[in-house]
């Protein structure tokens, strides 16, 4: 029997409750959202919190909605409902595509946008889509909001800029009108976490490219980006070779390790190849093509 | 710490540790063995019951988390000692041998007919993709499932069906020419 090690239960009933709760119990203190890779990791103890903070009923960042020029995802919106979302699947794809494939219809019926992001998994597939779409992170504390980009969110595997006492509250994607976006993610069995996977925002003015983001996960890619794909691509047109070479130096960029899931050269080639056809869907869909699913 | 919950249609209020699962304080604390208790790491989906409506692997829920919310388990299909469609479909198509997946698989598919009650075989495989069974190839679990779709109020008053007659599509060896995707 896997049993996490004992902890002090404690129940937040607003926000400011969660916050007020964190600074009184300390950096050894954690909130709990869905627990799907939480309670996992406790039972392995491999996470041993003192105190647990359930903010289940913080049913007021359970949201998705049209913000400005931004789509607003509160934080405990859960997986199943960013996959049943039209307005995320009319603007990105690419969130639609990584939540078909993340676990299983049971575990997205707990796991949230929040816990994701914070939980910080090296091989979490949000992550990339997050990067990709230079998301933004806004973070509570007593002290007030701050905002942190997606890309400086994570400081490395299971660790991010969050204090003991913050919260993120919303997550937000800026909307880009025309884009297209794709997310492709090679994995052991259904619902596993991926081998590697990779997702791709791109823009077009006329044959070439405005704009692009590329995100890549479980390939050790830091803050799960390719910034120099990202510039090789941006401004080119869009042929075979110049999409090949952004493929290329996203390969670059990553820093696989060998593991149970697959040897480096493996996953290597996984992320160039995972990055084109990302990038050809990304592509096909900003051009209204059908073959771009 | 105390906890209260509405589970079946009772409250019911123990006291538990913190620490303490939902599927063994469903199967210990309230003697409900029906909801079975496999991997313990939120793959195998035996152990799925529904929490305020919806189904969730109860291995990787603290019963704390339940608190105030409302269980449902597999005891609560039957109703006046006439079992759910969904159990009628499982035994007419064979949907089980050793039966250990079988409280999940039923409230899983539960769910998916209350929410979709003709689903295609794809939504049905998809809607099972986070449960495992060892003994049937998935066929007979899709067919099950499909029948009660086919027979919402079940075998009904006066249809008599043999076991395993329901759907001659059952017959053994005629599954090499499907797609085994589950």
């Amino acid at each position: 029997m896997q049993t996490p090690a004992p902890f002090e239960y404690e129940r937040a009933g607003s926000v400011d409750d969660a916050l007020a709760l964190l600074e009184r119990h300390g950096p050894e203190a954690r909130l709990v959202a869905g627990g799907h890779s939480l309670l996992p990791m406790m039972k392995l103890r491999l996470a041993r919190p003192e105190v647990l903070v359930d903010i289940n009923d913080l049913t007021d960042l359970s949201y998705l909605r049209l913000d400005g020029d931004a789509i607003a995802i509160g934080g405990m919106t859960r997986h199943a409902e960013l996959l049943a979302s039209p307005v995320l699947g009319e603007h990105y794809a690419i969130f639609h595509d990584a939540e078909r494939v993340i676990a299983d219809p049971i575990v997205r019926n707990r796991g949230t946008i929040g816990g994701s992001f914070c939980q910080a998994d090296p091989s979490e597939d949000l992550a990339a889509v997050g990067s990709a779409l230079r998301a933004e992170m806004v973070v509570r504390s007593t002290g007030g909001d701050r905002t942190i980009p997606a890309r400086e969110f994570h400081t490395g595997p299971y660790e991010t800029v969050l204090e003991p006492a913050e919260i993120l509250t919303e997550v937000r994607v800026p909307i880009r009108p025309g884009a297209g976006s794709a997310y492709e993610k090679v994995e052991r069995r259904v619902g596993d976490w991926p081998i590697a996977a990779a997702g791709a925002f791109v823009t077009l003015d006329g044959d070439a490219v405005s704009d692009v983001g590329i995100g890549l996960t479980a390939l050790g890619a830091p803050h799960f980006c390719a910034p120099d794909a990202e510039d090789a691509l941006r401004g080119q047109d869009v042929t075979d070779e110049n999409l090949a070479a952004a493929a290329d130096a996203a390969a670059e960029a990553c820093n696989p390790a060998a593991d149970q899931r697959g040897p480096v050269d493996y996953k290597r080639h996984l992320a160039r190849e995972l990055t084109l056809r990302a990038l050809r869907r990304s592509v096909a869909r900003a051009r209204g093509e059908a073959g771009g699913g | 710490m105390q906890v209260t919950m509405t589970v079946n249609g009772e409250e019911v209020t123990r006291d538990i540790e913190p620490r303490l699962l939902l599927v063994h304080f469903v199967r210990d604390h309230l003697g409900l063995t029906g909801t079975h208790w496999g991997c313990d790491t939120s793959n195998c989906g035996t152990c799925v019951l529904w929490m305020d409506g919806e189904p969730v692997k109860s291995c990787t829920v603290l019963a704390a988390m339940a608190g105030g919310r409302t269980i449902r388990t597999v005891e609560d299909l039957e109703r006046d000692g006439e079992l759910d469609p969904i159990q009628q479909g499982f035994m007419q198509c064979h949907g089980l041998q050793c039966g250990f997946c079988t409280p999940g698989m039923l409230m899983t598919a539960r769910w998916l007919l209350d929410h979709d009650p003709d689903p295609a075989d794809a939504d049905i495989r998809e809607a099972i993709s986070g449960q495992f069974c060892r003994c049937t190839g998935y066929e007979n679990v899709v067919r099950a499932i499909r029948w009660a779709a086919e027979h919402p109020d079940g075998l009904g008053s006066g249809e008599a069906v043999e076991p395993g007659a329901a759907d001659d599509s059952a017959a053994p060896g005629d599954t090499a020419s499907e797609e085994v995707s589950a």
